[in-house]
């Protein structure tokens, strides 16, 4: 648990955050540019020092009324928004800058790891103005990881990426999210990259905290404006049932129900999740049979939401213990005379892994 | 060529001076070009200004108030001639004070430039890496800054080769001592000695040059003066 209470005057607002955070997974803190998020992460890191802040990580106080940890002496990792590598060293030198002043019994992984891990093999011996921003990002991640750090820190890794790079890093990001046990705070003002890798969620707006909690709840929530966006999704808790399969589909287990995903690379029994948006979703008040789509989810209709287009609405539905949303006409709500409680199948047109 | 024996020593006075005082100002220029780069106190606007004032004054007037200042009875000449060191004018040590404060805009402003542009983010970064302030200063401020102590350095040396009014202010003219290559010149053109004022300034010229073609050479493969 990271135990935070943090109160810092900016220009135009005053950040306020008192918060508690889990020490797993990926925590998102989520917002606007210049909502607060990067001084929440400065300060967790000890590179801004407010006096009177608090800051537990687990149990060892980084900051009090009498103690301040300076940066270098706490086992955290910074990723930079921009990569930021060191422009006198080659890649090589770089991964080892913070690997060689790691204390040989702290260190937890070594660099043959991380240059598999990041796929930068290739690249050790260039300097960074011979990388691309995509592969100097994961250059940056990587000297990062190899201070076997227990707490990593990202300030959007892939604000200053393009398009094309963006889909190069992400991946890498799932891999370390998936195969290191290091918690992760990831600062960020995109709902997709949130959607795809936090399990947690804080939402900030002019520096004060509006909700946080496990992302499904807060993705599914009809105060926050989430639920609101053109892109409005949900993210389910998957189990891989069936890895692989003679027509190449694999089959995820979602509270007892299938779902069908084509993705290679999944291994039987490991936990997944899925994104579904709300307008990939068709309701149906019986099973359809005649009809090429796969994926048809049993749920509970939980209730029903204005949506910011007049003429749609946004139905939450659950399933066993997790909610998903669909987006649906009014009219055809009306139709099919859509209440609460009522047992309503879910067409899923589009799935995407995570 | 023969160069008198008088000539050699005074090139070897000047070289003593220019490395010397050279040395010693990095060293001293350090710490303040590095506070210069950080500071955002409004104090930074006059200090700037000192800094910068040997460019503008004439050398003998800086001289001028050296002498006073390190002469037998000046505020810093007087103390040390009462801690039994003798006072400084006319001294090779009140000569180095004296390039010293000649050279010091050469020096701060290239060291001062270099560290705000190493600045902020890289030593951030170097802090998330575990590196100590010291570390980060020896890992990533210095090397970044290579080129802002190669500028400084050479344009100090240079300039101390060059300099004439002030030190004859501060040093008087003492072969074997405080007689620099300059002043030799001009002893050797008031004396109507033409060929041996040749001799020296040939040597100067040459020097200063091999000195900027070394430096521009060093440029063009590593970026290392921004003139």
């Amino acid at each position: 648990m990271i135990t935070l209470d943090f109160s810092l005057p900016r220009n135009h607002f005053t950040l306020e955050a008192n918060l508690q955070l889990p020490t797993q997974g990926v925590t998102a803190l989520f917002g606007r540019s210049g909502s607060g998020k990067t001084s929440l992460l400065r300060l967790l890191a000890g590179l801004e020092f407010q006096s009177g802040s608090r800051l537990l990580f687990r149990d060892e106080v980084w900051q009090n009324h009498n103690t301040f940890v300076p940066t270098h002496q706490r086992s955290l990792g910074y990723v930079f928004q921009e990569a930021s590598l060191f422009p006198h060293l080659r890649v090589r030198n770089n991964l080892e800058y913070g690997y060689h002043r790691t204390p040989v019994r702290e260190r937890q992984i070594h660099p043959p790891r991380v240059i598999e891990l990041m796929g930068i093999e290739a690249l050790l011996k260039y300097y960074p103005d011979q990388l691309s921003g995509g592969q100097r990002q994961r250059v940056a991640i990587g000297r990062a990881l190899l201070t076997s750090p227990k707490l990593l820190l990202m300030d959007e890794p892939m604000a200053s990426l393009d398009g094309t790079s963006k889909a190069e890093i992400l991946p890498f990001l799932e891999r370390l999210k998936d195969q290191l046990a290091l918690p992760i705070i990831y600062v960020s003002h995109s709902i997709e990259e949130v959607a795809r890798l936090a399990d947690h969620l804080v939402l900030l707006e002019q520096g004060q905290v509006i909700a946080q909690g496990d992302i499904q709840s807060l993705l599914t929530d009809p105060t926050l404006p989430f639920l609101q966006a053109e892109t409005a999704s949900t993210v389910l808790k998957a189990r891989v049932d069936q890895a692989h399969s003679d027509d190449h589909l694999s089959r995820l287990d979602i509270g007892g129900q299938s779902l069908f995903i084509s993705r290679c690379g999944l291994q039987d029994g490991q936990a997944t999740r899925v994104r579904i948006l709300a307008r990939d979703v068709v309701l149906a008040l019986s099973p359809p049979t005649s009809i090429s789509l796969l994926n048809c989810l049993e749920t509970r209709l939980i209730d029903l939401q204005p949506d910011s287009n007049p003429s749609q609405l946004l139905v939450r539905l659950g399933i066993g213990s997790q909610t998903m949303i669909a987006r649906v006409s009014r009219r055809s709500a009306t139709r099919l005379g859509l209440r609460e409680n009522q047992r309503v199948y879910a067409l899923i047109k589009g799935v995407a892994m995570r | 060529m023969m160069l008198a024996s008088a000539d050699l020593t005074a090139l070897w006075v000047t070289l003593k001076l220019a490395v010397t005082s050279t040395f010693f100002l990095i060293l001293l220029s350090m710490p303040l070009a590095w506070w210069l780069a950080r500071t955002r106190s409004r104090s930074k606007v006059l200090i700037e200004a000192l800094v910068a004032l040997p460019l503008v004054l004439p050398p003998t007037v800086m001289g001028f108030y050296l002498l006073v200042l390190l002469g037998p009875r000046g505020a810093l000449g007087g103390l040390f001639e009462a801690l039994g060191a003798g006072h400084l004018a006319f001294t090779f040590t009140g000569l180095v004070l004296g390039s010293m404060l000649f050279s010091l805009p050469f020096v701060v402003q290239p060291l001062q430039n270099a560290f705000a542009m190493t600045g902020g983010r890289m030593l951030e970064v170097a802090a998330t890496l575990r590196a100590s302030p010291v570390d980060r200063f020896i890992s990533v401020v210095f090397p970044l800054s290579r080129s802002g102590f190669l500028t400084a350095c050479v344009l100090s040396f240079a300039h101390t080769l060059g300099e004439f009014g002030m030190i004859l202010m501060i040093g008087g003219n003492i072969p074997g001592r405080t007689q620099v290559a300059s002043i030799a010149i001009y002893d050797h053109v008031e004396a109507m000695d033409y060929t041996a004022a040749h001799q020296l300034s040939l040597i100067l010229v040459m020097a200063s040059l091999v000195l900027l073609t070394v430096v521009f050479a060093l440029n063009r493969r590593f970026k290392v003066v921004s003139l």
